[in-house]
C-alpha cells in the first residue's frame, strides 16, 4: 500500500504545482495593481495602497472609460445579433430538415476551417470600399467591427446540436394554437432553450470582448479604441508604469471573469455540448 | 396540387427563411473574402494600385527568407506546444477524474482559470513576468536554479520558449475540460475489469483511456493546430516578432505585409493561402492518423 500512498502524494503535489502556476499570474496581476511601479519591479507580492493612485493615473493618461464603453457596446450588440442569427439558423436547419439544406449546412461548417489571417486583407479592403459609399459602416466604425462576427458556423452548429433535444411536441402545440412559424421560434423555442442561449452568450461575449486582430486593423483612431487595443498600447510603451498597466488589465479581465464565475456550469456544459 | 405538397413547399420556404441571414453572413464575411484573397494573390502593387501579375507572388514566396523564418517558427510552436499541451491536459484530467480526490473542484477551477483572460491581457502580463528582472527570473535565481537572469524575451531561443510556455498556460485548462467530461462518461467497470486482469495504471491509460478518448483528442488536436497556425496576439504583445524575426508567426507576417510595411495586399494574400493549405493538409493527416489507429 506504500505505493498507493506515494501515488496519492505525487497527485496532490503535482496538482498543487499546476494550480499554483495557473493562479500565480492572476495573483501577481491583482497585487501589482495595488502597488506603485517601483514596488512591482522589486518583486513585491503583498497588496499595497496604490490602487486608487494607479486608477487615477490610468483615467488621466488614457481614454479608459471610452474604451470600456466601446468594448461594451460592440460586445453586447455582437452577442445579441450573433445569437439571434445563429439560433435561427440552427433551428431552421434542424426543424425544417431537407437534403439540400444539409448540404448548405455542411458547406457553412467549412468556414470554421478558414483562418482569420487568410481573409483579413480582403475584409479590410471590403470595408475600405464600403467607407466610400456608406461611411457609417466603413473603416473606423463599430459596425465594421461587429458585422463580420454576427454569422458564425460555430453558433449555428451549437444551436443545431442543442435543438435536437428540443421537444418537437411543442412545435405541434404551437401550430394548433395558431402561432406562425416565426412566432413558435420566438415565443416557444427561445424561452425553452434559455440555458443554451446562456452558454452561447458567454462564449460569444467573451470572444467579442477579447477580440484583438480585427479591431486593430479596422479601428484606427484613439477614440475608437477597444479594451484589448488600449492594453496592447499601454504594454508597448518603453518605460512601462507596471502598476497602472496591471490596473488596466484587472479592469479589462473583470467582466469576463465575473461572467465566467456566475455562469461556470453553463459555460462548461456549453463547450462540451458543442462537440458531442 | 394536394395540400400535403403545398404544406411541404411552405415548410421548405420557411426553412430557407430561417437560415437565410446566417447563409448571407457567412458567404459575405468568409467565403467571398476567401475568393477575393485568391484573386488578390495573383495581383501585385502598392496599396490600392493592384495589377494582375500572374504567379510572381508565388515565385516570390518560394525565395522569401522572412516567410521561411515565419513558417519554421510557426511549425516549432506547433510541434512542441500542441503535443505538450494535449499530454499535460490528458494527464491532469486523469488525475482529476479520481472521485476520491479532495479539493477536486478547486483544482479544476484553478487550472481552467487562464481561459477567462483575453489573449492580449495575459500576453502583457507574461511579457512582464518574463522580463530580465521579472518574477520568473527572480524566482529561479532565488531557488538557485539559475545564476544569471535568462533573457526570455530578447534571446532568439528563449523568446520562442516564452511564447510556448505562455500559450500552454492559456490553453491547457481549456482542453482539459473536454477530456474531463469525456472521462466522466466512461463506465468505471471497464477499469475494474482491467484491474482484476492485472493491468497497471500505465496499461489502463494507454489501453482504455486513450482509445476511448480518441475522438475528443482528435477534436482538441485539430482545434489546437488551427489555433496555433494562426497565432498572433501573443507574438504581437510579448515579443513583437523579435528579436530579429525569431518569434514571428505567419499571421504576424501577413499583418506586417498589409499594415506595417508599405501595404502589399497581393503578396499578403499569397502568404495567407499558405496557412489555408497547411490547415487543410494537417487536418487531413490528423483524421487519417486517428482513422488508421481505429482499424489497427
Amino acid at each position: 500500500m506504500a505505493k498507493a500512498k506515494a501515488k496519492r502524494i505525487f497527485t496532490y503535489v503535482f496538482l498543487t504545482i499546476v494550480a499554483f502556476v495557473s493562479i500565480f499570474p492572476f495573483f501577481w496581476m491583482l497585487v501589482s495593481s495595488t502597488n506603485a511601479s517601483v514596488d512591482v519591479t522589486k518583486g513585491r507580492l503583498l497588496p499595497g495602497s496604490a490602487f486608487i493612485d494607479n486608477f487615477n493615473k490610468l483615467i488621466d493618461s488614457t481614454n479608459l472609460v471610452q474604451a470600456l464603453g466601446n468594448s461594451a457596446i460592440i460586445s453586447v450588440i455582437s452577442t445579441l445579433l450573433a445569437l439571434f442569427i445563429g439560433s435561427m439558423a440552427g433551428y431552421g436547419f434542424e426543424v425544417y430538415r431537407t437534403k439540400s439544406r444539409d448540404v448548405v449546412f455542411n458547406i457553412l461548417l467549412l468556414s470554421m476551417m478558414i483562418p482569420f489571417a487568410a481573409i483579413m486583407v480582403p475584409l479590410y479592403r471590403m470595408f475600405a470600399t464600403i467607407s466610400g459609399v456608406a461611411p457609417v459602416i466603413g473603416i473606423n466604425t463599430m459596425a465594421a467591427v461587429i458585422l463580420p462576427t454576427i454569422a458564425t458556423a460555430f453558433l449555428i452548429f451549437f444551436f443545431r446540436q442543442n435543438t435536437k433535444m428540443f421537444p418537437k411536441d411543442l412545435l405541434e402545440a404551437g401550430r394548433i394554437d395558431g402561432l406562425s412559424e416565426l412566432g413558435i421560434f420566438l415565443k416557444i423555442y427561445m424561452p425553452t432553450m434559455k440555458t443554451t442561449y446562456a452558454a452561447a452568450a458567454i462564449i460569444t461575449f467573451m470572444s467579442s470582448w477579447n477580440n484583438y486582430l480585427w479591431p486593430l486593423i479596422v479601428l484606427q483612431t484613439p477614440d475608437q479604441q477597444t479594451i484589448p487595443l488600449l492594453i496592447s498600447n499601454l504594454g508597448a510603451g518603453y518605460s512601462p508604469d507596471y502598476g497602472v498597466i496591471m490596473t488596466a488589465i484587472v479592469i479589462a479581465t473583470l467582466p469576463t471573469a465575473i461572467v465566467f464565475f456566475i455562469m461556470q456550469k453553463h459555460f462548461v456544459a456549453g463547450m462540451v455540448g458543442s462537440v458531442k | 396540387m394536394n395540400t400535403g405538397d403545398s404544406l411541404q413547399k411552405k415548410n421548405n420556404l420557411t426553412g430557407w427563411a430561417f437560415v437565410l441571414l446566417a447563409v448571407v453572413g457567412i458567404v459575405a464575411f468568409y467565403f467571398y473574402p476567401m475568393i477575393q484573397a485568391l484573386l488578390l494573390s495573383f495581383k501585385s502593387g502598392v496599396g490600392a494600385n493592384l495589377e494582375f501579375s500572374g504567379l510572381s507572388n508565388y515565385k516570390r514566396l518560394l525565395v522569401d527568407t522572412t516567410f521561411r523564418t515565419a513558417l519554421s517558427n510557426t511549425f516549432i510552436y506547433l510541434i512542441i506546444q500542441v503535443p505538450v499541451m494535449i499530454i499535460l491536459g490528458l494527464f491532469i484530467s486523469v488525475l482529476l477524474n479520481d472521485s476520491t480526490l479532495r479539493f477536486r473542484s478547486f483544482f479544476r477551477t484553478a487550472i481552467f482559470l487562464p481561459c477567462v483572460t483575453s489573449l492580449v491581457a495575459y500576453s502583457v502580463v507574461f511579457k512582464y513576468l518574463f522580463a530580465p528582472d521579472g518574477m520568473v527570473n527572480q524566482f529561479l535565481m532565488g531557488l538557485h536554479i539559475i545564476g544569471d537572469p535568462i533573457q526570455w524575451i530578447t534571446d532568439p531561443f528563449w523568446a520562442k520558449i516564452t511564447i510556448i510556455i505562455a500559450v500552454t498556460w492559456r490553453w491547457t485548462g481549456y482542453n482539459m475540460i473536454f477530456y474531463l467530461s469525456s472521462l466522466q462518461n466512461i463506465d468505471q467497470s471497464i477499469y475494474e475489469a482491467a484491474r482484476i486482469d492485472g493491468a497497471n495504471a500505465f496499461t489502463q491509460f494507454f489501453k482504455i483511456t486513450v482509445p476511448l478518448l480518441k475522438p475528443i483528442i482528435l477534436f482538441t488536436s485539430i482545434t489546437s493546430t488551427i489555433g496555433t497556425l494562426q497565432i498572433f496576439d501573443e507574438i504581437m504583445n510579448i515579443t513583437k516578432g523579435g528579436p530579429g524575426n525569431a518569434t514571428m508567426s505567419i499571421s504576424q507576417y501577413i499583418y506586417n505585409l498589409s499594415f506595417k510595411y508599405s501595404p502589399d495586399f497581393g503578396y499578403a494574400a499569397t502568404v495567407s493561402y499558405s496557412i489555408v493549405i497547411l490547415i487543410i493538409v494537417l487536418s487531413i493527416i490528423q483524421f487519417k492518423v486517428a482513422g488508421d489507429n481505429k482499424n489497427g
